[in-house]
């Protein structure tokens, strides 16, 4: 599926990437890539796997399947599907940051930034046997962590609190801070899960700013998962739609928008919107049989559609991620023969994968069929 | 306390009749409570057999305090307090208006007086006032003296905040040569001021500081890395054995086996830690605690080696690096070098200085190593693991070091402990010493290093000075032994300090690095670590 771009311009590349937990199929054979400085962002509805293909790119989870190979800068490559989870910010130089804040809160932003400094220090300080006895070459590398972590408290707004615990902080400004202190660590790819989460629009805006002086000044590669869509719609180069763990869309942001199916899954439109075009693809019982509830057989008889209500996750897994997907072909071959039923809709310019025909019958129908 | 100045006031029952009433259910409590305790009590007869003692006076005068201690509380203190609004509502904590009413100046006056009195007279108390009020004005004198200490401490308060770290050291090097001097001056000869100084010097003062370098070991493993480990008595154990098993069969000196024993528990520290590196909490504090049985257990049951419960003895005493002995029979012993009569204090003295070295050494280190990523890496450990994985931290390794580090001081305690006592046996690694250091730990402020040394001084020194309210025989029998009654002492000041201070003496946190000011991170905000 991929080619047409040249490796080096790639910094991510995830293909056929499948993470399964017992049956539950949380992504199947997703595959996407991500240009080195650009902001790529990572959309979808509630349930769709997006924090999962995460977790699996920084190694908190191994992928049952594929392969998620990054390309830093001076040309080395990583598999990251192989790498041991604290390696992937050391070696793969990736850093990410949590949907739900993960500071260290009894500790001061200096330190957080410091901490984020680690590996760095560690070598400086001999792995702590030269900084015991104080010789200057730590205290040099420490001059300059501190001196690093002060540009990133002043490029988060946070530097007047830099004395403060972290967890004295109001909100946005942790966010800000858990950007600052990934960003310590050096990283060329940053992987951002809901910045934007409960912030207000000023904090937002602010928030926009600093990852576009990120993206400009630093070269920093940004994938980023976003509910917000003013934050992805302005600021992301390429967005990758997600819905139930496989890829239904990938653009840049202008040609996701007027995706149809997108809209349909849910983007950017009223609720009276998604309904007609729900009536459209679909139909009123398929609507109707969204709105009943979990399947029992499957877990989440989930929809893509915020009409269905909230996704309920029978099956209990802390992520709150995992989707009843088709198990093994015999499903996707009923997706699949019930493409031609629905609307065939114009394949837009991405390269088509084998997954996305399943996919492509979007939001109501492949629901409805595996009812 | 607050309920009486509150709005209710007004539709509650008049103070008395409430003090009245509540009096009535704290005396019927009380009667619950002890009618089995106290009322009645087992015994043996003089044929051997078991009979039933009934204690009916005594469960009454227990009963009736009770009740009037409660009346007078509801009744008088209570309001008194209300009325001085003394009471912060929130924290319970009381405000400087109380201690400023505690310490003024005319009852120091007072109390220095009486103390010195009482100092001067102390060798005809006995003849002057028959030895039970001799008891009683000797406990007087220690109250004014501990009031006189507490009231200059108060008055000095800033200046002792601002520069307890040094104050601390220049009081701990001094003590001995306080001790010495004084007693000294006491019985008139110098030799007397040795031999007294002993008690001083190795009950109080060695005990304590063995317990403050564990406490401040353990810190490392708890209070920074936030890792409960119930079992660390396994390394003072494994420190004291390796320290007595070497050093009696092959001769080696202490100054070999000391850091050898370091070695060797932080080899078995890292043992410890690989296991458990993925438990957390309870699971974490269980399998260190079965850690610490096992290494018990194998004292214990590997007769060939350890000499089972009997214990090995005959341990070799330090010597000044091998300069200065302190046998009585090797040439180079200390009276000999310096041609001062012979004593058995010099040994205890050197002793203590020994620890005290040992203790600085663990604080020195433990500081250091905070201002160290390593450092840093334990404490980001203890506030979030999964953070810390993603900034690219290898938590499995910054678990060993700090369980290795930690164990690594409790080996130097456990040799230093080894070379004192010259016996060690499995008795002295029960889990119980865990705990006891495991408290100190909490009721310091996890992470905090003077907070621990004064939790250590308060709870072992406080056990050591139990042993000296001798006057309480007078009161509750011959049979009463006050030093079996430490346990009740840390139940009581564990709940009292946790009531009051809930994150031990020093709650906050002083952060490594600062940018413009150094403040203190308040205990609120740091976390204490998934165990």
């Amino acid at each position: 599926m991929n080619g047409q771009a040249s490796a080096g311009d790639l910094i991510l590349q995830v293909e056929h990437l499948s993470m399964k937990f017992g049956g539950l199929v949380a992504i199947g054979d997703l595959s996407f890539q991500a240009k080195r400085g650009e902001i790529t962002a990572l959309i979808g509805p509630n349930g769709a796997g997006k924090t999962t293909v995460f977790n699996c790119i920084t190694g908190f989870y191994k992928p049952t399947e594929g392969m998620i190979t990054l390309s830093r800068g001076d040309g080395s490559t990583y598999l990251l599907e192989r790498l041991p989870n604290h390696e992937i910010p050391a070696r793969a130089k990736v850093a990410r940051t949590f949907q739900n804040i993960r500071l260290f809160s009894g500790m001061t932003l200096l330190e957080n930034l410091l901490v984020a400094q680690h590996n760095k220090l560690m070598k400086a300080s001999g792995y702590t046997l030269l900084g015991l006895f104080g010789f200057p070459s730590y205290r040099q590398a420490s001059a300059e962590s501190i001196d690093l972590a002060r540009h990133w408290l002043e490029k988060a707004d946070l530097v007047d609190r830099a004395d403060d615990p972290a967890g004295d902080l109001p909100y946005g400004a942790q966010r800000r801070l858990e950007i600052a202190r990934a960003m310590c660590t050096g990283p060329e790819l940053l992987c951002l899960d809901e910045p934007a989460a409960g912030l207000n629009p000023k904090e937002s805006a602010s928030l926009n700013q600093l990852l576009m002086d990120i993206k400009d000044n630093t070269g920093t590669s940004i994938l980023l998962i976003e509910h917000d869509m003013s934050v992805v719609m302005q600021i992301s180069d390429h967005v990758v739609v997600l819905e139930y763990g496989r890829k239904i869309s990938d653009g840049n942001p202008q040609s996701v928008r007027t995706d149809p199916r997108v809209i349909a899954a849910y983007l950017g439109v009223d609720d009276e919107e998604v309904e007609t075009v729900l009536t459209e693809v679909g139909d009123e019982d398929v609507i109707e049989q969204l709105d009943t509830g979990p399947d029992s057989e499957h877990g989440p008889g989930s929809s893509s559609s915020f009409l269905a209500g909230p996704v309920t996750d029978t099956i209990g897994h802390s992520e709150g991620e995992r989707v009843t997907v088709s198990k093994g072909a015999s499903k996707a071959a009923q997706v699949d023969a019930r493409k031609p039923a629905v609307k065939p809709k114009p394949a837009a310019k991405k390269s088509t994968s084998p997954a996305k025909p399943a996919a492509k019958s979007s939001t109501a129908k492949p629901r409805g069929g595996r009812k | 306390m607050a309920v009486t100045a509150s709005p209710e006031r007004d539709i509650v029952v008049p103070p008395m009749q409430r003090a009245f009433r509540e009096a009535l259910y704290a005396g019927a409590i009380a009667l619950g409570l002890f009618v089995l305790f106290i009322g009645l009590r087992t015994d043996q007869n003089i044929s051997n057999e078991l009979i039933l003692v009934q204690r009916w006076g005594l469960l009454a005068l227990v009963v009736i305090l009770t009740a009037v201690g409660r009346f007078l509380y509801v009744a008088y203190a209570q309001p008194f307090l209300a009325s001085l609004k003394v009471a912060d509502v929130a924290t319970g904590l009381l405000p400087e208006s109380m201690a400023t009413r505690f310490f003024r100046i005319p009852y120091l006056f007072a109390a220095i007086i009486i103390a010195v009195a009482l100092l001067a007279l102390a060798g005809s108390l006995d003849g002057l006032l028959g030895p039970d009020l001799a008891g009683y004005a000797r406990f007087l004198r220690a109250l004014a003296i501990i009031y006189a200490v507490a009231s200059v401490m108060f008055y000095f308060r800033s200046f002792i905040h601002d520069h307890f770290s040094a104050l601390g050291v220049s009081a701990l090097a001094l003590y001995p040569v306080v001790v010495v001097l004084t007693l000294a001056l006491y019985s008139g000869s110098v030799a007397g001021g040795f031999q007294g100084s002993l008690k001083w010097v190795d009950n109080f003062g060695i005990q304590i500081l063995i317990y403050v370098m564990l406490a401040w070991g353990l810190n490392i493993v708890i209070g920074l890395a936030g890792l409960l480990d119930l079992g660390y008595v396994a390394f003072y154990a494994v420190g004291a054995y390796a320290y007595a098993l070497l050093g009696t069969h092959f001769g080696l000196s202490f100054w070999i086996l000391l850091p050898a024993a370091g070695c060797m528990a932080a080899f078995w520290g890292v043992m410890l830690g690989f296991p458990v590196l993925r438990l957390r909490g309870d699971y974490l504090a269980i399998v260190t605690l079965a850690f610490g049985e096992i290494i018990r257990l194998v004292l214990i049951n590997w007769r060939e080696v350890t000499n089972g419960s009997a214990g090995v003895s005959g341990i070799p005493k330090v010597s000044f690096f091998g300069l200065i002995s302190f046998n009585v029979s090797d040439p180079n012993y200390i009276a000999k070098v310096l041609n001062i009569a012979t004593s058995s204090a010099y040994y205890k003295i050197f002793l203590y200085y020994l620890i005290l070295g040992l203790c600085l050494l663990t604080a020195f280190v433990t500081i250091r190593l905070r201002r160290l990523p390593v450092g840093r890496a334990w404490e980001a450990l203890r506030e979030d693991e999964i953070a810390c994985r993603s900034l690219g931290i290898n938590t499995t390794t910054t678990k060993l070091t700090a369980f290795a580090t930690g164990a690594m001081f409790g080996g130097f305690a456990g040799s230093f402990f080894a070379a004192r006592q010259g016996f060690v046996s499995p008795e002295s690694f029960v889990f119980l010493e865990s705990a006891i250091v495991l408290a100190i730990v909490v009721l310091g402020g996890m992470g905090s290093l003077p907070g621990i040394a004064v939790a250590a001084l308060v709870m072992i020194g406080g056990t050591e000075a139990l042993r000296e309210l001798d006057f309480l025989k007078r009161i509750f029998g011959p049979d009463f032994t006050p030093e079996l009654y430490r346990m009740l002492l840390f139940g009581m000041a564990m709940v009292i300090v946790m009531l009051w201070k809930p994150r031990g003496f020093v709650g906050s946190r002083e952060p490594t690095a600062f940018l413009k000011k150094r403040k203190a991170v308040s205990g609120s905000f740091t976390k204490e670590g998934h165990g």
